[in-house]
């Protein structure tokens, strides 16, 4: 099992670092040469055109993929080493928040946020208590008994929001989460988001969203064709 | 395991439909394999009962001396091939007679221990021996006649043979028939259930924690069908038995044991057990790629 928040606590290691990452569809490189290392506790945008790259990087993360070279590493371990019995233990501590929210249309909100800490096999007890604190957290506590469709695009982002972060994971990976919503939700998500961070847990966001970028200033990673571009801190999207 | 069992009710009460089908089918298999098995216990008692049964009947003259019949019995018992005699009187036929007539006072009026002739039953080793055994009697000649009940257990080997035969394939096609139903549907909802077995790999579930609501979903239609089919059948055989009873005449076969009942429970519960596992297994092995 991979404990990352024991072995993350120092404040001067990387969290996660990419060690000559490659991925190969085929014979098409997704991402070239990757090296890069990101602390506890920042808050990085991952930025660049469709087809950079931004999405296989953090499936790689959720070990969703392996890549074709290099090395993963999160907190001590080298992720793509794991045993496919040891992938669900390290997925509980990895937050993952999506585009198309992916939230399962037959359960209530509450179902669908209580379903991480089901699967991680906590009591009913203590998932109704998680849930509740959650949720009440990020403000849909009031529409717990609802259904995906009964909600806003914004409101769904929220649970699914909810159910990243409601087994407190050391990392929150949001995969274009603003881009079914409108401005002024997007905004909203992109507070909550920040607001975990301000927590200490480490979030990666890629995204396409130029304004929510700037506005920011946080640590802006572009890739493009599959390469980093640009690594900045306080950077912008251009 | 109770999570794994809510999340086994939930599959089952999402898809109501398929779940009906599933346990429909898993129903009339069962029905099917029970309607079998009780006709092919039925008839194995029956064909017991007869082969048991003094199989070969020989009829005293009228005059036959104690001594003829000691003497005939004595013969007959030196023969390997009889398994018992028993010598039937005048008087213990009469009250053969009344005991089967008890409820026709006219026929018991009738008869008296004087018109009905005194007799042997005469018990083999096996229905291939009465032939020779009646052949012998009838050379007898303190023997008036000989009743061979042959043909009966004849009829009933080969029935019983044609009832396994055809059961057996039967069973066996419908189980594995079964089998299939349950792989299909359980493909099917795992197919349906895609996304949410993607989120909840994404969310850190155990490849065991997704695969095992399929499995024991399968057991359960297969344990609904087998439960609901002894039900249907028990009730059957309970409310016919009086009818069939009279059909069966001396053969105690109906009500039937509770514990034969008991037993069938036992094995249906057992064979759907397996077939709802090893279905909804080969399917998650199948189309459930974790």
């Amino acid at each position: 099992m991979v404990k990352l928040r024991k072995q993350s606590s120092r404040q001067s290691s990387a969290m996660i670092s990419f060690q000559n990452v490659s991925k190969k569809f085929g014979s098409a490189f997704a991402l070239e040469d990757i090296n890069l290392e990101i602390k506890q506790g920042e808050f990085v945008f991952i930025v660049g055109p469709s087809g950079a790259g931004k999405s296989t990087l953090l499936r790689i993360l959720t070990r969703e993929i392996l890549p074709s070279e290099g090395k993963v590493v999160i907190g001590h371990e080298d992720i793509t080493k794991i045993k496919d019995s040891s992938i669900p233990h390290f997925r509980r501590q990895v937050g993952v928040v999506f585009q198309d929210f992916k939230l399962l249309d037959d359960r209530t909100v509450f179902e669908n946020v209580a379903l991480t800490l089901e699967v991680q096999g906590k009591s009913d007890g203590e998932t109704a208590k998680m849930v509740e604190h959650t949720l009440k957290l990020v403000e849909i506590w009031d529409k717990r008994n609802l259904f995906p469709r009964q909600l806003s695009g914004g409101e769904q982002q929220r649970t699914a929001i909810a159910r990243a972060i409601v087994g407190k994971p050391d990392i929150v990976l949001a995969d274009e989460p603003t881009g079914d919503l409108d401005p002024k939700t997007a905004w909203g998500v992109i507070q909550l988001l920040n607001e975990i961070n301000s927590w200490g847990t480490t979030v990666l966001m890629a995204t396409h969203n130029q304004e929510i970028v700037n506005t920011l200033k946080r640590r802006v990673i572009k890739l493009k064709s599959g390469k980093i571009a640009s690594d900045n801190k306080e950077g912008k999207y251009e | 395991m109770s999570r794994t069992l809510e999340f086994m009710k939930r599959n089952i009460r999402r898809t109501p439909f398929q779940a009906i089908a599933a346990s429909m089918v898993m129903f009339l298999t069962f029905l099917a394999l029970q309607t079998f098995l009780i006709l092919a216990a039925g008839s194995q008692i029956t064909l017991r009962y007869f082969e048991s049964k003094p199989q070969v009947i020989a009829f005293f003259k009228e005059g036959t001396t104690d001594a003829d019949i000691t003497t005939l019995e004595n013969a007959l018992q030196q023969e390997t091939r009889v398994t018992k005699t028993k010598f039937i009187s005048k008087n213990d036929a009469l009250q053969v007679y009344r005991d089967r007539n008890k409820n026709d006072p006219a026929l018991l009026e009738l008869v008296t221990a004087n018109i009905l002739p005194a007799s042997l039953e005469i018990s083999t080793q096996t229905p291939e021996d009465l032939q020779p055994i009646a052949e012998i009697l009838k050379k007898e000649p303190v023997v008036s006649d000989v009743i061979v009940p042959e043909d009966v257990v004849q009829t009933l080997t080969s029935a019983t043979r044609i009832i396994r035969i055809v059961g057996g394939s039967t069973v066996v096609f419908l189980l594995i028939f079964a089998t299939l139903v349950i792989m299909m549907i359980i493909g099917f909802k795992i197919r349906i259930k895609r996304t949410e077995i993607e989120i909840m790999r994404l969310l850190g579930a155990s490849p065991s924690f997704i695969r095992n609501p399929f499995i024991l979903e399968g057991m359960f239609y297969g344990i609904t069908g087998a439960v609901l089919a002894w039900i249907l059948s028990y009730a059957l055989l309970w409310y016919f038995a009086p009818f069939l009873q009279g059909y069966l005449g001396e053969v105690n076969l109906l009500p039937a044991s509770p514990l034969f009942m008991l037993a069938l429970l036992g094995g249906n519960l057992t064979l759907a057990l397996l077939v709802g596992g090893i279905g909804s297994f080969v399917a998650v092995r199948r189309y459930l790629r974790i």
